[in-house]
């Protein structure tokens, strides 16, 4: 099948059902999102399926036919722009391996909600786990991009 | 002073536990504290024309790389061991390049006696052997700067990759490594007075960001290798156990599935990618002897360790008559305390990439425990040790689980047998069933109080398992283990008589270290048992650990500026306060938390912390170490357990046993005092108050004790 990753075409014709997770690691070398739990509880395998976002760990890639795939990679310019240099400005990362599935799911956020009440930004982030416990430094460099993509 | 307990006791018994301990799995180990100089032969691609030691590589460029020789799992070595070569080196941050250590002696840990990521020690160790390795390379620069010159070395300065000289002359530092690469390595450096630093205690940015934001970061799982294969192994649903029957017929008929091989801990299928492994494995039969673990349960865990608790254990300190005293005392407070198995869930999966080729075995992974990879992986697949090569990744976590060696061994073992570069990727519910875990623990406390209701003696019984005496047997003798009585052999108090016993019970699970390892077991009971005291004898739970402080003016500080930050005796209406203080890895720390009580249990509001670690060498990051160990504490210590049934973890993944979200998380506020002692460690400082804060901060609302973790499930 044809799929449509970052904007570019790229051709995958192994199993229907694989996760699109697995579609990127390992078939077209996308490793930006993470393996955290394969079953949606995490959020480090966020990305977004026609600008919505999904656990693409638990989503076959049958159902990216047509679609768009975006990684943190092929995020809008302004708006990629704006959350990485926010998550730089407020050091967010330790580890780090969580924080590319939590800018996937900020950049949802910010492209419906421009300006996310702090109630707000909490409700869209919970799913995504950090581990590390850097969530109120997430917390603000959302506040932070979103003043900045505004 | 008891901060330096640590490294007492690591540098003295533990340190050749540790080397002992590794070289049984090799039958060898290069023993010895080599000189920075000798680190630079076994830097693979040091150049002929270099100025290069163990940490600090100058090329004729005048490219400037240093080694990182901790492993990065966010906790920051990967900015703050270079901070403190850049500053004594004299280049500025942004323009070092950084690579990660290979496995060499000289990169041995001297707290631990391994090349070991843990125990909060790699600022601490590397504290002076850093910057005098950076000192040692500039001092060289210098020498050919001044001999090309000829003008006196202590004529010149030193800034920006240059050194200058009064005259005016400056030279780049790539312009001077043919010269200084001739010379000699000085044997003694003088370091920078604090004054002058620019780069130590300042705020850098972590050079590791950008890379982890844009998706760049390589971490274990992200490794790949030209003609690289995926694995997904089936082990034993209890630890221990072996496949005694496989029928692979079904998982070789999976279309894209290459092979099935079985090594000692289960059975692996392979394929290109990892669902197809995955859903290979899920079509094996399996026949399973579930070793000696297969009648292990929750009940007969508890009871086990009640009835262990019984026998005497080792005297780990004892001070005045110890708990004979109690005996005379007027009166005597009791209460028993226990904490449950945990695993380590670290984000990323274990996981780890095995290539063998031309003789030599490179094994690519999340690795915390660098020399024990090496020799463990040499062992089990039989190779000489110097044949085998680790390069470790950034580390989706860590928190002790990447210290265990047994997924690069399996890694190792799929790539000889399938003669591929093979990468192994466990599930999470494979992480969840086979870690190894924080041990459980039973704490017997009793007080022993004269007539006027004082402390005259304490005794502190823990009984557990010995993480220390599964992973390096010989540290452990006549049955202590020192990384037991962490958190309770250095206690602050000041009490006529102590003691501090400690019982060691195989429980059969296996276990290991978790971040901040006992001291999480021990502040709990302790911190807790104390507040028992304080509200039994009537006395404000802050006044009566400051009279015990008396002798220890860094503790008493750090709890007065916690107390007076977080408000003690102001708590708002429909809340209460519980503190708890201690020192641990040579830091001292208090913690308030401020807690309500709400239809679904106690919710805590918020987190105040004060810590005295010494010099801070990267501050905005040593904050972010706080509030992530305080975090870790407080998500384990409210909701979390592993337990058995018929000799398997129960638990699989998170939902059952969860993880702290963004709504969940209190407002924290940390604190550090201005120092100029040695550093103390911090990236596991945060961990182990938390919980007792907490837990005192419930008894105070509402009279309920909560001596049994999960917080939640015991409130």
């Amino acid at each position: 099948m044809k799929l449509n990753v970052n904007g570019k075409t790229a051709q995958f014709d192994g199993d229907p059902n694989t996760p699109i997770l697995w579609v990127l690691r390992d078939h077209l070398d996308v490793t930006s999102p993470k393996f955290g739990c394969g079953m949606a509880l995490c959020g480090a395998c966020t990305v977004h399926l026609d600008g919505a976002p999904i656990r693409s760990c638990s989503t076959p890639v049958s159902a990216a036919a047509g679609k768009k795939i975006t990684t943190v990679e092929g995020l809008p310019a302004k708006l990629g722009k704006a959350l990485q240099d926010a998550w730089i400005a407020e050091e967010v990362p330790q580890c780090g391996y969580c924080q590319t599935g939590q800018i996937m799911s900020a950049a949802a956020l910010l492209s419906t909600n421009k300006a996310p009440s702090s109630e707000q930004i909490v409700a869209a982030m919970d799913g995504n786990v950090c581990r590390c416990g850097t969530y109120s430094r997430i917390q603000k460099a959302v506040s932070r991009a979103a003043k900045a993509a505004a | 002073m008891k901060q330096h307990r640590l490294e007492d006791k690591v540098a003295g018994v533990s340190r050749r536990g540790f080397l002992k301990a590794t070289s049984a799995f090799s039958g060898a180990l290069v023993v010895g504290f080599n000189l920075p100089e000798a680190g630079a032969k076994t830097m693979a691609k040091a150049e002929a024309k270099s100025v290069a030691n163990a940490w600090v590589r100058v090329d004729a460029k005048g490219g400037v790389t240093l080694i990182c020789h901790r492993s990065e799992m966010g906790q920051g070595v990967y900015t703050s061991m270079p901070m403190l070569v850049a500053e004594e080196l004299g280049v500025p941050l942004s323009a070092v390049k950084i690579e990660m250590a290979p496995s060499a002696p000289v990169y041995i840990n001297a707290m631990l006696g391994g090349q070991i990521t843990g125990g909060s020690t790699s600022v601490r160790d590397a504290w002076t052997k850093l910057r005098e390795a950076g000192a040692s390379a500039r001092s060289v620069l210098v020498a050919a700067a001044a001999d090309t010159w000829k003008v006196p070395a202590g004529e010149c300065t030193t800034a920006n990759g240059m050194v200058m000289h009064k005259s005016g002359k400056k030279a780049t530092y790539g312009s001077l490594v043919a010269k200084a690469s001739t010379m000699k390595m000085p044997e003694k450096v003088a370091l920078k007075d604090p004054k002058d630093w620019t780069i130590i205690g300042k705020q850098k940015a972590r050079i590791d960001t950008p890379a982890k934001v844009y998706g760049k970061a390589q971490y274990g799982i992200d490794v790949k290798l030209p003609g690289m294969v995926i694995a997904s192994l089936a082990q034993a649903p209890v630890i221990g156990g072996k496949a005694v029957k496989v029928n692979d017929a079904k998982a070789k008929a999976v279309k894209g599935v290459l092979g099935v091989v079985q090594i000692p801990d289960g059975v692996a299928v392979i394929a290109k990618d990892f669902y197809t492994a995955k859903k290979g494995r899920d079509a094996l039969e399996i026949e399973w002897d579930n070793g000696p673990a297969a009648g292990l349960d929750m009940f007969r865990i508890e009871q086990d360790l009640r009835t262990a608790s019984v026998g005497s254990g080792a005297i780990m300190r004892k001070d005045g008559a110890g708990d004979a005293a109690i005996a005379k005392a007027a009166s005597k407070i009791e209460a028993e305390y226990m904490l449950p198995f945990l695993a380590h869930a670290t984000l990323e999966p274990v996981n780890c990439t095995a290539e063998i080729k031309n003789g030599e075995c490179h094994i690519t992974g999340p690795i915390q425990f660098q020399q024990g990879a090496q020799f463990g992986v040499a062992a089990a697949i039989k190779m000489p040790p110097e044949k085998v090569f680790i390069h470790t990744t950034f580390l989706g976590g860590g928190y002790g689980r990447k210290l265990e060696l047994d997924f690069q061994i399996q890694a190792a073992q799929l790539a000889q047998a399938v003669g591929k570069p093979v990468k192994l990727i466990w599930t999470r519910e494979d992480d969840m069933k086979h870690d190894f875990y924080r041990p459980i623990s039973l704490h017997q406390m009793t007080a022993g109080l004269d007539d006027k209701g004082a402390v005259q003696a304490l005794h502190f019984k823990m009984t557990s398992p010995s993480v220390t005496a599964r992973a390096f047997p010989p540290v452990v003798q006549n049955g202590k283990d020192p990384f037991m009585a962490e958190g309770s052999e250095n206690l602050t108090y000041k009490v006529p008589n102590l003691a501090i016993e400690n019982v060691i019970h195989d429980t059969g699970v296996r276990v290991g270290y978790w971040r901040s390892v006992s001291n999480a077991l021990n502040a709990f009971a302790v911190e807790s048992f104390i507040d028992e005291i304080a509200l039994a004898t009537k006395k404000d739970p802050v006044a009566m650990r400051m009279g015990m402080l008396a002798h220890d003016p860094r503790s008493q500080n750090v709890l007065k500026l916690a107390t007076e930050r977080a408000g003690w005796g102001k708590a708002p209406a429909g809340r209460a306060l519980g503190v708890a203080q201690m020192e641990c890895y040579g830091t001292h720390s208090a913690v308030v938390a401020e807690v309500s009580m709400t239809k679904d249990g106690p919710k805590v509001h918020k987190v105040t912390c004060v810590v005295d670690c010494g010099i801070i060498v990267h501050p905005d990051q040593a904050l972010a170490q706080m509030e992530s160990g305080i975090l870790l504490g407080f998500s384990s210590g409210m909701w979390d357990e592993i337990t058995f049934k018929d000799g398997a973890v129960e638990q699989s993944n998170f939902h059952d046993y969860p993880m702290l979200r963004m709504s969940q998380v209190p407002q924290i506020d940390v604190t550090f005092v201005q120092s100029s002692a040695a550093p103390g460690g911090l990236g596991e400082v945060g961990v182990p108050l938390v919980m007792p804060a907490i837990a005192n901060a419930v008894a105070a609302l509402s009279g309920k004790r909560v001596r049994k973790l999960p917080l939640m499930q015991n409130v």
